[in-house]
């Protein structure tokens, strides 16, 4: 006696192949009633009681679907087969190998009835071209009024940073260690199992200082001080901090994970206080 | 000339101008266009016109687009709305004349072979097979060649299943009846 997990694996695969000559059909243009549409239907009347997975009458819809559309090409095929402009493809193919390509243009002349038509400029277009061509501003004053392109994203120096004020003026490693005591400090008073939320620790009461930690919490990882964990489905991101500083052994692929700290994000994050990035 | 006689002249005028000249990327003029133009009576300057270009051995031809052919015999104004009026040639050509306006004897047969081979597959007929068909008479290079020259053409159209169907072309130059019944009866 078959288990049912046994009859839903069979029925799957009876379905896939249902479709997959329905398409066949479809595709190749081969002849619809090649299918035994009432054998078909049958089989999916038996495995249907079997379907409780969503994706399994997904696949049922679509046998349904493809089946649907072979109905329709055995009604056109009988249409067709119905009206004057029948042939049977065979004896068409015998009568291209017998006869010769004299005979073939013929019979196309006898039927063809070219269209008539003509290409050439007016005197009246040539004159609407002209009024056009004189009233149409020159390119460089059309061309001024687009926007300026977005600047092109680039590599800032430790000086440039400072003059910003994101970095301040403090030896780098002494606010890289104080800044890491910190995300120990915080892990340990908010955080869950040895990790905080990025936007947790990154965030600041003003957009500037969000920067600013972000920058700082880059070389956290980067120098081995912490460490990131992403979650993709869930869209989140934890920093979590080494005990020790941890040295680079060359035999794991680094990984660059670029962040984006916008405005908007963080005042996503203000607003939503611990919303995720 | 009366002022009838008068309108009804410079209606014409305007419909030889519309259906002769180019206007889109396809030859032709759509049924709306040319009643926007002329006025809800188009159909029977259509008519004069064609009646005009009968000595010419030219005629007003008008067909629908794939699948919107009217249910009945005779079309209501919201069906020719729709069809797509063209001039064409209203008598046979001579094989030398087919030769004169830039076809090649092969490639017309080719074309003719073409045609009547997706007619007799219900109007769809895979690629490889039509080439097959023409190898048997022209050289397999050619073959392929032509088949996307007949498709730059406006004759057929491929999907991207490499299934060939007869395109607006066919349906206005063809008739596809007259073609069949000629073939099988060589």
């Amino acid at each position: 006696m078959q288990s049912k997990k046994e009859r839903v694996k069979i029925g799957r695969e009876r379905l896939q192949r249902i479709i997959e000559m329905c398409k066949t059909v479809e595709e190749r243009g081969l002849d619809p009633f090649l299918l035994d549409v009432d054998e078909i239907i049958r089989i999916l009347r038996e495995f249907f009681p079997d379907w409780e997975q969503p994706e399994d009458l997904c696949l049922d819809a679509e046998a349904i679907n493809h089946l649907a559309s072979v109905v329709k090409l055995q009604s056109e095929w009988v249409k067709h087969r119905s009206t004057s402009l029948y042939t049977d493809p065979f004896l068409l193919e015998e009568k291209i190998k017998i006869l010769d390509k004299e005979a073939f243009v013929e019979a196309f002349l006898g039927a063809w009835r070219p269209i008539v038509e003509l290409e050439q400029i007016s005197l009246h277009s040539l004159r609407e071209a002209l009024i056009y061509w004189e009233s149409l501003p020159p390119i460089r004053d059309r061309w001024k009024d687009f926007p300026r392109p977005e600047e092109i994203g680039g590599v800032a120096s430790r000086e440039e940073l400072l003059r910003l004020e994101i970095l301040r003026d403090k030896a780098f490693t002494e606010e890289l260690e104080s800044f890491w005591n910190e995300l120990k400090r915080l892990v340990a008073e908010k955080g869950e199992e040895g990790k905080i939320r990025y936007w947790d620790f990154v965030g600041a009461e003003t957009f500037e200082e969000t920067v600013h930690r972000a920058f700082l919490t880059s070389f956290l990882v980067t120098y081995g001080y912490a460490t990131l964990e992403v979650y993709p489905l869930e869209e989140e991101i934890f920093v979590k901090p080494f005990e020790k500083q941890q040295k680079r052994t060359g035999k794991r692929q680094l990984v660059s994970l670029p962040i984006a700290i916008t405005r908007e994000e963080w005042e996503r994050w203000k607003r939503g206080g611990t919303e995720a990035i | 000339m009366s002022k009838r006689k008068a309108v009804y002249a410079s209606k014409i005028k305007r419909a030889v101008h519309m259906l002769f000249y180019r206007r889109h990327k396809k030859p032709g003029v759509k049924g709306w266009e040319l009643r926007k133009a002329l006025g809800s009576d188009y159909p029977k300057v259509l008519n004069i016109l064609d009646e005009y270009l009968k000595p010419l051995d030219l005629q007003v031809k008008m067909v629908f687009e794939e699948g919107e052919k009217p249910l009945s015999e005779k079309a209501t104004l919201e069906d020719l709305d729709r069809a797509r009026f063209y001039i064409t040639l209203r008598g046979d050509l001579t094989p030398k004349e087919a030769k004169m306006i830039g076809w090649r004897i092969d490639d017309l047969a080719g074309l003719a072979i073409t045609i009547a081979y997706i007619i007799s597959k219900r109007g769809k007929a895979p690629r490889k097979e039509v080439e097959e068909l023409l190898r048997e008479k022209l050289p397999g290079w050619k073959a392929s060649l032509n088949i996307d020259r007949y498709v730059r053409y406006g004759y057929i159209a491929q999907d991207e299943h490499e299934q060939l169907y007869l395109d607006w072309r066919t349906r206005a130059e063809v008739d596809q009846k007259a073609l069949i019944d000629l073939l099988l009866s060589k």
